[in-house]
């Protein structure tokens, strides 16, 4: 299948020397949803410019179903909506206004039917004639989405959609991100909440430096550079390891009062059964025993540290 | 073309005329009438007719123009510098509209303000003085030229300007000395020959001569100089703007 966005040898260097993207390729399936992870300055918000046509690239292009964005940027940017990382909007406008002028923009004749139902679905209908000034942080947040959704774009740009926001309106948009998926439209996400791109995305794109460090199916990912580690709470203290324990992947809490044993997750015939096998030979016992997986957020540490 | 973008930007900027009438109608209007007051009646009954006409008439076509000019500058620049400064111009920029359509909308709305308050001001002069138009084509011709080339001229000054201070600099500080010493309030046949030649470099006496020509017949340059100074401003306008959008000079760098 043809990818909907491929970025191919993308490269921007700002004005002030700055590279904020060191040749990045990328390609995007339709349908998806893509989060992009990085550190703040990582290149996220330069990518996601170009591809909308905000910035110029410096070099490489990028191609949207197939067109360029740069020759052919009047198809590109119909097929794209862009929801921004700051709350602008016009304050003095009301919801409707705002909302239609997009699609203006966008060189759609004007569709009150269709706006109605964007507004509908994003709960914004009780508040179309308020100016957008009189919302709240959320609502000015789902305004942004009903502009980008008024022309019926393929893909949509979610510029760190959650940044700043709090725990309940963060589920309540992803649960927004979850429906525009079900109606097949393709989403990009950048955020720097881990957790985020854990609970929404099919794939995870780590962005550091102006380099994409990494591209891989969520799934895939956690369990390739997932770790597990299983923790035993001894029934007695230990000062030192056993002679015996010497084969398996294992430590003592610094108290003593615990085994650590690090393992990997996809792991066929884990090493885990035959280590408590082992324990209770040797006649050692835990009163308790908890396991860890280690998240997205460990990963992403672990390589961003890295390159640094 | 893009004309649904067009008619969007251009019914936006409307609008926000529609909802400033106070700031960006009723005001000018005001200031014009206390020229009328403090230039026409106070000093004109000193003056009596400046080559034939009355005084009062015969600063009005300046005042359209000092008018004209400031608004046009003013609505041009404001018009693409607040979605710069708010940041919604993200939307504008990742539309699929053409540099040269957003130009269309937003100066094409910054020029119609201009033109719609230069003739309410023309109407509120008809009050104060009699008002004759000997060329109304060429008024028309005139007027309509030099609210689009400085509407032009606004929108890079909107484009260029960084701070609210910089998009003051020039509707402020050089579009009013340029306009009072452009031969408004008086013809620089008034003036000592050394000062008439400096006025030859003020552009805006080419405005107001030429408007003022349309009006009385009486014109301190000739009318065809006039049009082809407008038409060169229009022209240099036009391609220092070509220049920005081709690089995205500061708004796709």
């Amino acid at each position: 299948m043809t990818p909907i966005i491929s970025v191919q040898g993308l490269t921007k260097t700002y004005g002030n020397g700055f590279e904020a993207l060191k040749g990045v390729d990328l390609d995007i399936k339709e349908g998806e949803i893509l989060a992009l992870l990085g550190p703040n300055g990582a290149g996220k918000t330069t990518l996601i410019s170009i591809i909308c046509g905000i910035v110029n690239p410096s070099g490489g292009k990028v191609l949207v179903d197939g067109h360029d964005v740069v020759k052919d940027f009047r198809r590109t940017r119909a097929l794209i909506g862009l929801v921004p990382q700051e709350l602008t909007t016009d304050q003095f406008e009301t919801v409707w206004n705002t909302v239609s002028f997009s699609r203006g923009v966008y060189g759609y004749k004007p569709d009150p039917a269709l706006i109605e139902r964007v507004l509908k679905e994003l709960s914004l209908w009780s508040k179309k004639d308020n100016m957008i000034r009189e919302l709240s942080g959320g609502m000015k947040r789902r305004v942004l989405i009903a502009k980008a959704l008024s022309h019926e774009p393929r893909v949509l740009f979610l510029d760190e959609p959650t940044a700043g926001v709090d725990v309940n309106l963060r589920r309540e948009m992803w649960q927004v991100v979850e429906k525009l998926r079900e109606s097949g439209v393709t989403i990009i996400l950048t955020t720097h909440y881990i957790e985020e791109a854990e609970e929404i995305a099919d794939r995870v794109g780590v962005i550091n430096g102006g380099e994409l460090l990494l591209l891989e199916d969520k799934k895939t990912l956690m369990k390739k550079l997932g770790r597990k580690q299983l923790r035993l709470e001894l029934a007695e203290p230990m000062t030192s390891l056993p002679e015996s324990l010497a084969g398996y992947n294992l430590a003592l809490s610094e108290d003593g009062s615990a085994l650590l044993h690090e393992y990997h997750g996809d792991e066929a015939q884990g090493t885990v059964p035959s280590l408590l096998n082992r324990l209770a030979q040797e006649n050692i016992h835990f009163k308790d025993l908890s396991t860890r997986q280690s998240t997205l957020e460990d990963i992403f540490v672990a390589l961003v540290g890295e390159k640094a | 073309m893009n004309f649904e973008a067009v008619k969007s930007i251009y019914t936006f900027e409307m609008a926000r005329m529609r909802r400033t009438l106070l700031q960006s109608v009723i005001s000018p209007v005001i200031t014009t009438s206390l020229y009328f007051i403090v230039f026409g009646t106070a000093i004109g009954s000193r003056i009596q007719t400046v080559e034939g006409v009355s005084y009062g008439a015969f600063i009005t076509p300046g005042l359209i123009m000092l008018t004209l000019l400031t608004q046009c500058i003013g609505n041009g620049s404001i018009g693409i510098y607040f979605p710069k400064f708010t940041g919604t111009i993200y939307e504008i920029l990742s539309a699929p509209v053409a540099m040269t359509e957003i130009l269309l909308g937003y100066v094409g709305a910054a020029a119609s303000k201009g033109l719609i308050i230069g003739l309410i001001i023309l109407a509120t002069a008809s009050f104060f003085v009699d008002i004759r138009i000997a060329h109304p084509f060429m008024m028309v011709v005139f007027l309509v030229l030099t609210a689009v080339t400085f509407s032009l001229f606004g929108f890079i000054i909107g484009v260029w300007a960084r701070n609210f201070e910089q998009l003051n600099v020039v509707p402020m500080l050089i579009v009013p000395p340029l306009t009072f010493l452009g031969g408004s309030f008086y013809s620089i046949n008034m003036l000592p020959p050394f000062w008439q030649t400096v006025s030859h470099f003020n552009p805006v006496l080419y405005l107001v001569s030429g408007f003022r020509w349309s009006f009385y017949e009486i014109a301190d340059v000739n009318p065809g100089i006039s049009l082809a100074m407008i038409g060169f401003f229009l022209l240099l306008c036009l391609s220092v703007l070509g220049w920005m959008f081709k690089t995205g000079y500061r708004l796709r760098s």
